[in-house]
């Protein structure tokens, strides 16, 4: 007989959901009743939004996901699932029947995803299992050359977001002069809405290790660097297991698998700074000071972490690596458009109904990302826009959604990929709350290093608050513009140059958003504050006093059973009437 | 509560003649006190023969530094894209309200929490976020805050 298998989603996301309690549950209960069940724990499923996530295989009804898992009901699925049938749960995905969300998956790829939610990540063997480390024995016994070549050939562009082709970086790290040379990760994924790295460290660390371990034998380098964020306990948790593991078997450290290769890693842990993850500023963290960009030339391959020749990749770029030595070039390109080829990965959040991480290949449009993948609007409210690429990104509208996701055609919308955040807006989100959001991200984080970009944030921040509390003029606008076009050309790296592309974008596509604030005084989505009015609508107020008692100013009048009225003067447009009434009496436009 | 010389020592000993150590040791010795105190300071930059400005420069340039004292709990309210469309203010009103925090404040005057506002946690599907000494806490609604600290009060 197979052997039953139950693994619990234990990502950050899934504990935050309470897959702990899910998970102590089925371990009492098996410890108790001695079922011949195997427990495990897998790292993200993608599936967030169903957080906490169950998956049941090996009986007849075969492999389960089940949604909304809860603590008090995951015993007795269990029973009903060994007994042969399918547990009376949310159950999202199945190999053998019907599944609410089994379209959602097929519409993905899962290339840097592949072993994320399936194996424990703590579990060498189970990676091992999967092909793990295959990659790096084929990568051995090749000339560093050949698989410099290889990673050209198959097109793989960095992950991070600028997009530059990773096997030419390689290849000037290659040819840079040794014998010192050192390979890093950049797993300092600071961009807000953007979750794809942490998912991949949590769930699948071992991948990260073998592309660096394929990539320090191929430039020549002996010492490497994962350069992760602090915000993310759980991720480092996991590279400080599978490191250790990858020692004690002899994948990383002197003489690895007997070829003469040594490669010894390190972690180190941000501290907070998302400058941190522009190339020059991350190195300057590893050696220990603050961390401010650097000019190039020189580039980090020629001189980078202590002088020393430098390659620096993404996770994402990282964890493609083995996929690609291991199933070649052309495989790779088989997916993804001509000049992006292979996969992206994106956290897929805001009002999409099925919030989490997905893996699609390059060249699908926005709009079957939103719906055929993410499974369309969260909200009743319609669409109105998606950010991409977080605060170095910006705003695509709805008239855009059939844009194709590639490099090129995303940063044609004034837009970049980016990362890999896509967080989707409905009509109830106001664009220029939203691109004074970013500023205000970008204005905290500026180095200080670069005038236009510590003080043309600033004063773009300035504007559009002004703007958002009714106080803006008409030629705000061209000063916004005259800002953009200066802090682009007046800053040393790519946080400056690209902060203003959520006004840009914003600007570009929603400009009657703007005129809207400056000339009506009115924000159209009702969110700015101090342009929202609450009213009280006479013939749904039925004089239940109940926004009254709840006004912490005492600015609505009106006795029981008679209609009430806010004084305009006085309200402080805090909402708590709106909250209060439960008639829908308060109108807030 | 304050690190003791002897303590410092044990952790500077740890690190002492390598290289790109200055952010790790702060972090352990702030681990130990909850801040980096001045005297700390200036006690590690004299051990290891970095000037008290890089220090203070390292100290003031990242965001998990703290130079005052923190309180018992840390309260990290999540203000990244997707937490910020799904009206994480009204969250960080909601807390600042229970914990009676006078605007400018983060943390209480019983040094029992301190609230700070943090750029993403990474947990976009469940906006609006919390984290609380370590745990997560998601799909909130400013009702449900004051159960949520009742768990972590005192």
């Amino acid at each position: 007989m197979q052997t039953i298998s139950v693994k619990v989603g234990m990502a950050s996301c899934g504990m935050a959901a309470g897959a702990s309690e899910v998970y102590q549950k089925l371990e009492a209960y098996l410890a108790e009743s001695k079922l011949p069940v195997s427990l495990s724990k897998t790292a993200c499923i993608g599936m967030c939004f169903e957080e906490p996530l169950v998956e049941f295989s090996g009986a007849e009804a075969g492999r389960l996901t089940i949604g909304a898992a809860s603590a008090e009901t995951i015993t007795t699925a269990l029973d009903e699932y060994l007994a042969g049938g399918i547990p009376n749960q949310r159950i999202i995905l199945s190999d053998k029947s019907e599944a609410i969300h089994n379209e959602l998956i097929s519409n993905q790829v899962r290339i840097v995803l592949r072993n994320c939610g399936v194996i424990d990540p703590e579990s060498l063997p189970e990676y091992e299992a999967q092909g793990g480390y295959q990659a790096l024995k084929q990568a051995l016994k090749m000339a560093p050359e050949e698989i410099v070549d290889l990673v050209k050939a198959s097109g793989l562009r960095g992950r991070g977001g600028a997009g530059f082709s990773t096997g030419m970086k390689w290849s000037f790290a290659q040819k840079a002069p040794g014998p010192k040379k050192y390979v890093v990760c950049n797993a300092d994924e600071g961009d807000p809405g953007a979750f794809m790295d942490r998912s991949v460290l949590e769930g699948d660390p071992h991948s990260i290790i073998e592309g660096m371990i394929i990539g320090a034998f191929a430039m020549g380098a002996d010492e490497g660097y994962i350069y992760c964020r602090a915000e993310y306990p759980l991720a480092i948790k996991h590279l400080e297991k599978a490191i250790a593991d990858a020692e004690a078997a002899h994948l990383l450290g002197q003489n690895i698998l007997g070829s003469g290769f040594n490669f010894e890693l390190h972690i180190k842990e941000g501290a907070g700074a998302f400058v941190c993850g522009e190339e020059t500023a991350l190195m300057q963290s590893i050696e220990g000071k603050r961390g401010m960009p650097t000019i190039r030339p020189p580039f980090p391959a020629e001189s980078g972490l202590w002088g020393k020749p430098t390659n620096i990749n993404n996770v994402e770029t990282w964890a493609n690596i083995s996929w690609i030595i291991s199933h070649g070039a052309e495989a790779f390109r088989a997916f993804g458009t001509e000049k992006s080829p292979g996969t992206k990965v994106f956290a897929l959040a805001g009002k999409v109904a099925g919030g989490g991480l997905i893996e699609v290949p390059m060249g699908i449009t926005i709009r079957d990302i939103i719906y055929k993948v993410g499974g369309g609007m969260k909200t009743e409210l319609p669409f109105k826009a998606v950010q991409l690429g977080g605060p170095s990104g910006g705003c695509i509208p709805a008239d855009l959604l059939d844009t194709i996701v590639d490099y090129d055609s995303i940063t044609k919308t004034g837009a970049i990929m980016g990362s890999g955040g896509m967080v989707v807006m409905d009509t109830g989100n106001c664009m220029v709350d939203v691109a004074r959001f970013f500023l205000n991200f970008t204005q905290n984080e500026s180095c200080g290093k670069c005038t236009f970009c510590r003080i043309g944030t600033r004063r773009m921040l300035e504007i559009l608050t002004r703007i958002t509390e009714g106080k803006g003029e008409l030629e705000d606008i061209d000063k916004l513009e005259a800002l953009a076009v200066n802090i682009i050309k007046g800053s040393l790296c790519g946080l400056g140059q690209t902060a203003p592309n959520p006004v840009l974008t914003t600007l570009k596509y929603f400009k009657d958003e703007y005129l809207a604030h400056i000339v009506d005084k009115r924000c159209p989505s009702a969110v700015c504050n101090a342009l929202i009015r609450y009213q009280v609508i006479p013939e749904k107020c039925i004089g239940c006093t109940a926004c009254a008692r709840k006004c912490p100013v005492g600015c609505i009048s009106g006795k029981v059973k008679e209609i009430h009225l806010i004084d305009q003067d006085k309200c402080i447009k805090c909402g708590a009437c709106f909250q209060a009434c439960k008639f829908g009496a308060i109108a807030k436009n | 509560m304050s690190g003791t010389n002897a303590q410092l020592d044990a952790v500077i000993a740890k690190y002492r003649g390598k290289h790109g150590i200055l952010i790790p040791l702060l972090q352990e010795v702030q681990a130990l006190e909850g801040y980096l105190s001045r005297p700390s300071m200036r006690y590690v930059g004299e051990q290891i023969g970095v000037s008290s400005a890089e220090i203070f420069g390292v100290a003031t340039f990242y965001s998990m530094f703290h130079l005052e004292p923190q309180g018992k709990h840390v309260i990290k309210v999540c203000k990244g894209t997707a937490c910020h469309v799904s009206k994480a203010n009204a969250i960080a009103d909601a807390l600042r309200e229970a914990l009676k925090l006078e605007s400018g404040e983060i943390t209480t005057s019983d040094m029992s929490f301190t609230l700070m506002e943090v750029a993403c946690l990474g947990c976009c599907s469940l906006a609006p976020v919390i984290m609380i000494d370590g745990q997560t806490f998601g799909k909130l609604t400013p009702e449900a805050i004051p159960g949520i600290l009742e768990r972590f009060a005192y």
